[in-house]
């Protein structure tokens, strides 16, 4: 398989021009949402309806990770039976849908923020509190 | 495709870059240095166990004595009554006070070891981003302070979200920090000293029934000793019978753990924190429209919900790798700047240091341009936006102003700092007691038990003062006063 770039291994190459942070929406309560307000800073570089879509997809998949319903009651109960010794061969439906929520962000950064320029980072690596957006100079405009 | 570092940058910008050459920089400078995990850099007072798996709080002395005394009382049962027991009534009693005794001990140290619920501190990039929101959203005449509070509308119901000076980010609804820890921890209940950690969203349930399996244990104990007693006694006599049993210990501990089961039990039922209960933030009290906006709606989706919903992970990642630095911006185009000291691997700093830091900062440059003003204008103190003199209103910030990181990277001007608590014995003092006390009891700073009085309280004493107060009669004085400031303040 060819060298799979991201632009993870090349941020010490491209410069950094500004962060933007999309901060979390409490107006359901504690549950994890994300603003979709559209950033002023992305306006060039990104279509609004396309990142409206990205963060209305994260928000649904944190929506099931956290919601209560007989999944989740039943893995409740099983761990408290058990003694939480279950977690030790099973992984947690938030933990699963944590993986399922980075392999998304992999994939939208891969297939749509990478060819302009922009970054994701997980919201995990920040503590679940804001969506970092990294835009990087534009160079290819400047030659 | 191999390309050298500068072309890369001007052609194949989102292009395939080879690793092999890309880093030079980078990779060398990794194996140098050891790798360490991020347990051992957590800028809170927290203390890790094998290699950052268990944390627990600083001070674990009485969870020792929790555990001795469990393990005493449930000894002294297994060796005196049990044997007893079994012989004259049924061998099951041993086998259901195991149970129950393993239970209790698993929940406890499920309760004590696990991370209760920290939020992490916001990165320097989050918090300039945070600060530059507020000084936009206060107007460029920023003299009243930034207003620290957020407010959000949940379910109806106003919430207003306070802003973390230690964190520095906005803490979300049900959140505290505790100041023993010097964490914020989400659905923050309360920090229980008798297990040694904070009780929070993560460890709520595991405290839940580590006390309600505590009862149980108790009060089958005690009524199995009470039995052993009363059998014994119509052969041996009352007297010596008491004499062989751990009485005394359960028939206390019965009724404060009971207590505390039922008002757990009540919590978990209406899905409030004992943070809210205390404060009285949904009694009806408060007002005919005051409801809590998290509750489900019923006693059992509340308690399911609570014991029974998902188990949110870690989100302080104990036992990953610190990373080497983040990169840097590539200029301050926006006002965002990075702050010297506040990378998360330099935090070891305490917030002392810190504040004395960032004070002796502010005082030089408070110190430089009045040394150039040559126009002595009589010290007005009264709101009298050039002095910057220290009002009600903006005392406020003052408990909480030393404590934040003051945006060093950027050039305010030194009357629109933050006020200063500088120990000063001048012939304003009496004009700044009024303030002083009353700046003490701002009711934003006077925060429910775990607040951030712990920054607040040694410089509750000091007066707020700023160094321009002074009619800077001569460059000595004043430098002699910035002096016994600094020296003031640092021994606070």
């Amino acid at each position: 398989m060819a060298e799979t770039h991201s632009l993870q291994d090349m941020r010490p190459q491209a410069a950094v021009a500004a962060k933007v942070f999309i901060q979390r929406d409490y107006t359901n309560g504690t549950v994890c949402q994300f603003q979709t307000k559209f950033p002023s800073e992305l306006e060039t570089r990104i279509d609004k309806q396309q990142f409206e879509e990205t963060v209305r997809m994260l928000n649904n998949l944190y929506a099931e990770a956290e919601k209560l319903g007989s999944q989740s009651y039943i893995e409740g109960c099983l761990a408290c039976l058990t003694a939480y010794t279950v977690f030790l061969c099973m992984e947690t439906h938030y933990e699963k849908m944590l993986k399922k929520i980075a392999k998304y962000i992999q994939e939208q950064n891969d297939k749509i923020y990478a060819p302009r320029g922009l970054l994701l980072t997980d919201p995990i690596e920040r503590g679940l509190r804001v969506i970092e957006v990294t835009i990087f100079e534009d160079r290819s405009l400047t030659r | 495709m191999h390309l050298g570092v500068s072309e890369s940058m001007r052609e194949c910008e989102y292009s395939q870059i080879s690793t092999r050459s890309s880093t030079p920089m980078e990779t060398p400078y990794k194996k140098r240095t050891p790798k360490k995990r991020k347990w051992e850099a957590f800028p809170g007072r927290n203390k890790f166990y094998c290699d950052g798996r268990i944390m627990m709080a600083k001070q674990t002395g009485v969870f020792y004595l929790t555990l001795v005394l469990i393990l005493v009382t449930c000894g002294l049962f297994f060796t005196f009554d049990c044997p007893y027991l079994a012989q004259q009534l049924t061998p099951i009693i041993p086998v259901i006070g195991g149970v129950l005794f393993l239970f209790v001990l698993g929940t406890l140290l499920r309760t004590s070891f696990s991370d209760p619920g920290v939020l992490p501190r916001a990165t320097s990039d989050e918090a300039a981003d945070l600060e530059r929101q507020i000084d936009v959203a206060n107007g460029s005449t920023g003299y009243r302070p930034p207003p620290r509070t957020k407010e959000v509308v949940i379910n109806g119901q106003t919430v207003k979200l306070k802003y973390c000076f230690t964190c520095k980010i906005f803490r979300p609804p049900r959140a505290s920090h505790c100041s023993l820890c010097d964490n914020c921890v989400e659905r923050f209940d309360h920090h229980c000293p008798w297990v040694g950690n904070c009780v929070g969203r993560r460890n709520y349930r595991f405290f839940y029934m580590f006390i309600l399996s505590l009862s149980f244990l108790t009060i089958f104990i005690f009524a199995f000793v009470i039995t052993h007693i009363i059998l014994s006694s119509h052969r041996n006599g009352f007297l010596k019978a008491l004499k062989d049993s751990p009485v005394v210990v359960c028939f206390f501990s019965v009724w404060s753990i009971v207590g505390l089961s039922g008002f757990h039990t009540y919590l978990i039922s209406s899905n409030q924190t004992t943070n809210e209960d205390i404060k009285g933030s949904w009694s009806s009290k408060r007002g005919k429209d005051n409801y809590n906006p998290y509750s489900h709606g019923n006693i059992f989706t509340n308690c399911c919900a609570a014991l029974c919903g998902p188990l949110p992970p870690s989100l302080i990642d104990r036992r990953g790798f610190v990373q080497s630095d983040t990169p840097q911006l590539a200029s301050p185009t926006n006002g965002i700047t990075m702050y010297g000291a506040t990378q998360s691997q330099q935090s070891h700093m305490c917030d002392q240091d810190q504040c004395i830091q960032s004070t002796k900062f502010v005082l030089q440059a408070a110190a430089t341009p009045l040394l150039q003003q040559q126009s002595s204008e009589p010290v007005i103190l009264t709101a009298s936006p050039e002095n910057g003199v220290s009002l009600p209103g903006r005392t406020s910030l003052a408990l909480g102003g030393p404590c934040t990181s003051l945006p060093l990277g950027q050039p305010t001007p030194p009357t629109s700092t933050p006020s200063l608590s500088c120990h000063e014995a001048t012939d304003i003092h009496p004009l700044q007691e009024p303030v002083a006390h009353h700046h003490f009891l701002t009711p934003e700073e006077v925060p429910s038990p775990p607040g951030m009085l712990h920054c607040g309280s040694p410089l509750g004493h000091s007066h707020t003062v700023q160094a321009g107060f002074y009619n800077p009669a001569s460059q000595d004085s004043l430098h002699e006063d910035s002096v016994r400031g600094l020296v003031k303040l640092s021994s606070v």
